[in-house]
């Protein structure tokens, strides 16, 4: 296993199943008297927030705080990022303090990748910008193998604005990678220009898709990443891409509904659908802690390989650019 | 591979395993042992009425299994048989790589005022064992904990012994013992080898 979770492109299905395996088996320990091990004591993770989340950073929080490791809050408001300290300078803080692992959330696709190379600890992707939220991917795998008993040759469909869906390229990259067939169903304005060359099949047609679909993953309408108009109105989008218990019972009997979340009910999913027994939207935030267990466990309980370079040479540093700015200010390519 | 249920496949890996080194404990010897060890354990325990077998894996809990089966065929007492996984509980998970979990199942009776008779393979330096302590401490409070292992090879690190031993095996440090079960591994019998002769 690596010793960063940056992408799910970069899991080998060796990994990525080492991964859903053990979180299988910390899901078991949850319903014990006393869900609490001794693993990771003495380990600090630090959960680095420069983005608003509720579900991520408290599944994260609870994965670590449940394998003992002590937890480091810190998001981006009321910090020194408020007073211009860059993303470097916060990750030679968190180095200096003896961070063990470092979970980012950065509105800059390839912030995780940067802080990796800064950094002697784990870096763990909690989100970056539309690239990949790898965490995610891993908890819906071990959702659809928990329900459906498989991965290999089961068909998910992946539903809504995959333009600025970082769950969507993950969950891409992951099925892929553990056999599953994935299709992408958007309107041509929520589609990447080079979704072509995804590992995907691509519709625009939602009513078709359904009754092939063994999974279908209804992703949320992102307006505060939307500076454009990417369709005339809601109530269209509703009309042609929303879930609602009509088009649900397209479905195959056994098919479940999953959803990232934060749902808008009403917008891509309705309430009825959402709260019916085939959505795991619930399960899925529960799964969420064991997977978050398992990555922090296999990442830090592990020896690690003596001395590597925290810091890589200047000339990285160089083309970084601009690293005295704010941290919204760099970008990087992804 | 994908989608495979869990990580129970180790023993279709490892079965057929060629034997290495000498063995010094055959099927035969092994059959007894766990004989009489069921039989001590009735006898230490007045008739194992609040037993739970506990394996720790993974050749513990075929071994666990084996002896509720002699208890059974002994006196006719079902005893609860569970598998009690230690890795998380290990004190050298900073020195080797991230090993994979093995499975928790403690018998739906609970541990809880029970006598929890923890099964391994070998004893050797004992972490395993207080490692296995700790775990049983997050499950419940057993009346009584006692341990049962197949072979004893000396070299203890912390202050445990075993109350059931299969067979006192004198090693030196630098030897390597093995104990293969047909469950995992296809044929019973434990090998003494040195050190360098099976990689380990």
């Amino acid at each position: 296993m690596n010793r960063h979770l940056i992408s799910a492109a970069d899991l080998s299905l060796v990994d990525a199943v080492a991964i859903l395996d053990t979180a299988e088996e910390l899901a078991r320990l949850a319903e014990r008297p006393i869900p609490k091990l001794p693993t990771l004591r003495g380990r600090t993770v630090v959960n680095l927030f420069y983005e608003d989340s509720t579900r991520t950073r408290i599944s994260f929080e609870a994965a670590a705080k449940r394998l003992s490791a002590d937890v480091i809050n810190f998001s981006a408001k009321g910090s020194s990022v408020a007073k211009g300290e860059s993303l470097k300078d916060t990750a030679l803080t968190l180095q200096a303090m003896g961070a063990d692992a470092v979970v980012i959330r950065h509105s800059a696709s390839g912030a995780p990748h940067r802080l990796a190379r800064w950094i002697r600890g784990s870096v763990v992707n909690a989100g970056d910008g539309t690239h990949e939220h790898p965490t995610q991917a891993l908890l819906d795998a071990f959702t659809m193998r928990r329900r459906l008993g498989r991965l290999d040759g089961l068909r998910v469909s992946i539903v809504g604005d995959i333009l600025h869906s970082r769950v969507a390229r993950s969950n891409v990259w992951l099925l892929r990678t553990l056999g599953a067939k994935v299709t992408l169903v958007a309107p041509p304005t929520l589609l990447p220009v080079a979704v072509d060359g995804w590992p995907c099949s691509v519709s625009y047609d939602l009513t078709s898709v359904l009754p092939g679909s063994d999974v279908v993953m209804m992703l949320r309408v992102q307006h505060e990443r939307m500076s454009d108009a990417y369709f005339p109105s809601v109530r269209e989008y509703r009309r042609r891409y929303g879930l609602d218990s009509d088009r649900m019972a397209l479905l195959p009997d056994h098919a479940i509904v999953m959803h990232p979340g934060p749902m808008n009910r009403g917008v891509e999913i309705a309430a009825e659908v959402a709260d019916s027994p085939r959505s795991t939207i619930v399960e899925q935030v529960t799964n969420g802690v064991a997977v978050r267990m398992a990555v922090l466990y296999l990442l830090l309980s592990g020896s690690r390989e003596p001395d590597e370079p925290a810091v890589a040479d200047d000339a990285e540093l160089v083309t970084a650019g601009g690293l005295t700015g704010t941290a919204e200010r760099w970008q990087i390519k992804p | 591979m994908a989608g495979s249920t869990s990580s129970g496949a180790p023993a279709a890996a490892r079965a057929g395993a060629t034997r290495v080194g000498k063995s010094v404990f055959g099927p035969d010897e092994m059959r007894r042992a766990l004989t009489r060890i069921g039989h001590e354990i009735l006898e230490r325990t007045d008739g194992a009425g609040d037993v739970v077998l506990l394996g720790i894996p993974t050749r513990g809990v075929p071994l666990a299994r084996r002896l509720a089966e002699r208890l059974a065929e002994t006196e006719g007492v079902r005893v609860p048989v569970g598998s009690l996984d230690i890795t998380l509980y290990r004190d050298d998970l900073r020195l080797r790589p991230a090993r994979t979990l093995g499975r928790t199942e403690v018998p739906g009776s609970g541990i809880d005022g029970q006598v929890v008779v923890l099964v391994d393979d070998v004893l050797f330096s004992g972490r395993t064992v207080r490692a296995a302590l700790d775990a049983l401490g997050d499950i419940g409070r057993p009346r009584a904990v006692q341990l049962a292992v197949l072979v004893d090879r000396g070299h203890r690190e912390l202050p445990i012994r075993p109350d059931y031993v299969g067979k006192n095996l004198p090693t030196a440090k630098r030897e390597v013992v093995r104990v293969l079960l047909t469950e995992t591994d296809g044929q019973d019998c434990v090998t003494l080898a040195r050190l360098g002769e099976e990689d380990r």
